[in-house]
């Protein structure tokens, strides 16, 4: 059996029929085949696929497509606009935040939720608000001072 | 996962309708602890019912020194509410350690509390504060409520609409996490209420339980003190892979003084 499951992702109504037990990150992959969104561990703990569901960080490994219905879902590529790279994508390029890229996505995405909720985060409040992030190049030092900066680009 | 069937129904009678009329229907709100367990496929549900789409399970309010909050309130709403930091700082600061920030943006109070997980944080605040779970079939106090290892006093098909706290003189909570699952390897929640001093304690054993001999020493002086010399019972504390019984036994003493401590302020 199949369901029809419309989700409007990075701005663009899309309708696919899937099975229920279709995870978001599936939908997003695999039928939308948006694979900016990585799965590093699938049990919700590494948060490589982290994406905005109508503005809020979610772990796309540990929602059912269907629970998105209707939802607003902002994924790494809708990030940037007319070509320009968001000011949290622009900061992770500037101070070098990754080293293999694997948890980019997620971490750019947490942390573009996180500058939203502390526009002016200080570092103890950037290595608390990014515990469900795992970097396993243990490049955390660069990460944070990019999400530092990043929220400031964006507060402009 | 294994397949399910999937339905999002509007009303709580259509909920609790369609749960009757599958062969083996389960309720999801969140799914942050029910994802993970179809994932594992430790369980195969005929239905999935998505309780999040009914409107009066959702809702925050405080008055006449009740919170009240609704059954698919997200952990993160708790944690950011400005009426529930207010009443009872506790339970918003417990609601801010569960999981990391994007399990709290999909997790739900009602249905953290109704899995009763030995090791999850809200069983203390809801079993401390003395709160009241309201039902679509009727109100259950919380020293009824928590019945065993994720086991609770609902029936089939019954649904938690909304979770009533009594605000408190004072609360603290601690919680001594698992670094790797975030879980309460011990949390102890801890109120003077008007009915006296409760001291819940979570992760510790296989269900949340009262410490009785805490919750006495407290009513007599509430300082972190009072609490020197107090044994828990190594026996009845989980014993896994995570910590012994005697670890955990020890933790108890030590987490609840800085529950003390933090409703001291």
């Amino acid at each position: 059996m199949t369901i029809s499951v419309t989700i409007n992702v990075n701005g663009q109504p899309e309708t696919r029929d899937v099975e229920p037990r279709t995870l978001l990150v599936q939908f997003l992959r695999e039928h939308l085949q948006l694979t900016g969104t990585h799965v590093g561990c699938d049990t919700s703990q590494c948060g490589a696929c982290v994406v905005h569901v109508d503005g809020k960080s979610v772990k796309a490994c540990t929602i059912l497509a269907a629970q998105a219905q209707g939802a607003k879902v902002t994924t790494i590529e809708g990030l940037a606009q007319d070509g320009k790279l968001h000011p949290m994508q622009e900061a992770f390029r500037e101070h070098h935040a990754l080293q293999c890229g694997f948890c980019t996505p997620g971490m750019i995405m947490s942390a573009v939720d996180l500058a939203q909720r502390h526009p002016n985060p200080n570092e103890e409040t950037v290595r608390h608000e990014l515990e469900g992030n795992l970097c396993r190049c243990t490049g955390y030092h660069n990460i944070v001072k990019a999400v530092m900066a990043g929220a400031q680009a964006m507060r402009g | 996962m294994y397949a399910f069937n999937y339905h999002r129904p509007k009303s709580l009678a259509d909920a609790a309708k369609l749960l009757g009329d599958a062969s083996d229907g389960k309720f999801i709100a969140g799914g942050q602890t029910l994802l993970p367990t179809l994932k594992n496929r430790l369980a195969s549900p005929s239905d999935l019912v998505d309780l999040t789409g009914i409107a009066e399970l959702s809702g925050i309010s405080v008055s006449g020194g009740i919170v009240s909050i609704g059954a698919i309130t997200k952990h993160g709403a708790v944690a950011t509410s400005a009426d529930i930091r207010k009443a009872i700082p506790a339970l918003a600061n417990l609601a801010g350690l569960i999981g990391d920030p994007a399990v709290r943006n999909m997790g739900t109070m009602g249905g953290s509390v109704a899995n009763n997980d030995p090791a999850a944080d809200y069983p203390s605040a809801v079993l401390g504060l003395n709160a009241t779970m309201h039902t679509t079939k009727r109100k259950i106090a919380a020293d009824s409520f928590f019945t065993g290892l994720f086991e609770t006093a609902l029936e089939e098909s019954e649904i938690i609409t909304r979770i009533e706290f009594p605000v408190p003189k004072r609360a603290g909570y601690e919680k001594f996490r698992n670094p790797a699952s975030r879980y309460a390897m011990v949390g102890v929640f801890v109120a003077e209420t008007a009915d006296g001093v409760r001291v819940a304690v979570t992760g510790a054993g296989p269900c949340v339980f009262r410490h009785k001999e805490m919750e006495a020493a407290l009513s007599k002086s509430f300082s972190p003190d009072a609490l020197k010399g107090i044994r828990t019972d190594p026996a009845r504390m989980n014993n896994d892979i995570h910590g012994s019984g005697e670890y955990r036994a020890h933790l108890v003493g030590v987490v609840a003084k800085r529950a003390v401590q933090n409703a001291l302020g």
